[in-house]
């Protein structure tokens, strides 16, 4: 058995894994977990990842969670052109220096979005309290201001002149939000320029397909909505009252 | 001018690069950003991290911001014993693993307990609702478990058998919930055991001087009225 990539789309974290395999012509396998069927809750799986999460690499008997973890990992196996992960001290600490800021900064945020403007409405009926929106909506456009002041600047993409692995996750994470119809790009041209910079060095064809779930989320049958999930999504919404 | 590292040991993050810098002979200069006058607010400093935390690192014209790009920058450039960033595959991949994992998880939970539980009545004058306490508490509790049952296991150290800069990170956060008086190890015998390794590994001296600002914490005298305005917007979410 080759690479395993045990992935569901709808996940940033996933679509982030899943554009880099693909665009560097990685051979694996794609093994779907489905979160809304709460397949990640299952023991099959958290055999696999006991932390319940995606995405999960297998290779052999190694198995390796977290997307951050898991990129720098396939760069390094399969010598991926340095743009991805530049050797270069400063150039390679910039890139770090997102992969760590954007786990609290840009992904949480995002997700949350989603929940709150899509998820949550849909699921449980109810709207998220007016008040909570708001602020959440205020935090990302805080964060998505020192993402462009900080690490995007006038640059290209974040290292300079070349996509790297943290231009590939920031942009994944900030389309989040699509999935509930909120543009995050609509309030800066630099920012919607970098965005289509990145999307054509992946490759348009590449980049649509991996979000066509996410796209997708709208036209969701939330009926089919495993009970379990459909509970823990009920209590997060106390989270917001 | 040399390395600087910008630095207040009451954090968790700023610990480990100390901690990390000190142990491997790493000449710099300490520059003190003291959060609780609000220090990392000033103009001066966004100079130096925008992102406006601690801690933050000056190498020449070279600003760098978040501990764990801090500690790999410093693990490179100095090139420092390979067991703190292995260059093995797996081994580094463990370590990576762990990096990422802890952002949202355990260092979410540690900086809640010790604020709700501690900094917030002594230092803020402010109750946080029993509620609210012990939520966070009991997802500290389920952070630990998984980092006794998915990373520690029954290996020496976080990563395998060595130390590395995974284990630095984690202990810095563990011993910010024992500050506020948690007594996360007692029920724990693992991740005790776990400690006393990676305290003898650290050594002794270094490990109690990079904590003898946030074990004093509890006896900090109370706020000032202008401190809480300037600290409030930034401390609220640690509360909830």
């Amino acid at each position: 058995m080759g690479l395993e990539l045990y992935l569901d789309l709808l996940s940033a974290s996933c679509r982030a894994v899943y554009i880099f395999v693909k665009k560097n012509s990685i051979p694996f396998d794609f093994q779907f977990v489905d979160l809304l069927k709460g397949h990640h809750h299952s023991k099959e799986y958290i055999e696999i990842n006991p932390l319940k999460k995606l995405p999960s690499l297998k290779d052999g008997r190694f198995i390796l969670s977290e997307s951050v973890a898991i990129l720098f990992y396939l760069c390094r196996k399969y010598s991926t052109p340095s743009h991805w992960y530049p050797p270069d001290l400063h150039t390679r600490a910039r890139v770090d220096e997102f992969m760590a800021w954007q786990h609290t900064a840009i992904q949480l945020p995002m997700s949350r979005i989603l929940w709150i403007k899509m998820l949550i409405p849909r699921i449980t009926g109810e709207e998220v309290p007016a008040e909570k929106t708001e602020q959440m909506l205020t935090e990302v456009r805080t964060n998505m201001q020192l993402f462009e002041e900080k690490f995007l600047q006038d640059k290209m993409f974040i290292t300079g002149d070349h996509i790297s692995l943290a231009d590939l996750v920031a942009l994944v994470e900030m389309m989040q939000p699509m999935g509930g119809n909120y543009n995050v790009f609509l309030n800066s041209s630099r920012l919607a320029e970098w965005r289509m910079r990145v999307e054509l060095a992946i490759g348009s064809g590449l980049f649509w397909e991996a979000h066509d779930r996410l796209m997708k989320l709208a036209e969701w049958d939330c009926s089919t909505l495993d009970p379990m999930v459909k509970e823990k999504i009920c209590e997060l919404l106390q989270k917001f009252r | 001018m040399g390395l600087e590292l910008y630095l207040d040991l009451l954090s968790q993050p700023c610990r480990a690069v100390y901690i990390f810098a000190k142990k491997n002979g790493i000449p710099f200069e300490l520059r003190p950003v003291e959060l609780l006058k609000g220090q990392h607010h000033s103009e001066a400093f966004a100079q130096v991290n925008p992102l406006k935390k601690v801690p933050a690192l000056k190498d020449g014209d070279f600003t760098l911001a978040e501990s764990v790009a801090i500690l790999l920058y410093l693990s490179r450039k100095y090139e420092v014993p390979d067991h703190w960033y292995p260059q093995d595959l797996q081994a580094r991949a463990r370590v990576d693993e762990y990096l990422a994992w802890q952002h949202t998880t355990l260092r979410s939970s540690c900086t809640r307990a010790m604020w709700q539980k501690m900094m917030s009545p002594v230092f803020l004058g402010e109750q946080v609702p029993a509620e609210t306490l012990v939520s966070t508490l009991a997802e500290l509790d389920r952070c630990l478990q998984l980092l006794e049952d998915k990373f520690l296991k029954d290996q020496d150290f976080l990563a395998g058998p060595h130390i590395s800069v995974a284990d630095l990170v984690a202990i810095t956060e563990l011993m910010h919930p024992v500050s506020a008086g948690c007594q996360i190890f007692k029920s724990r015998p693992k991740l005790a055991a776990w400690r006393q390794r990676v305290e003898a590994e650290v050594g002794k001296d270094l490990f109690q001087e990079a904590h003898a600002v946030v074990l004093q914490a509890k006896d900090l005298p109370p706020a000032d009225t202008s401190i809480k305005e300037k600290l409030k917007p930034s401390v609220q979410v640690l509360l909830r």
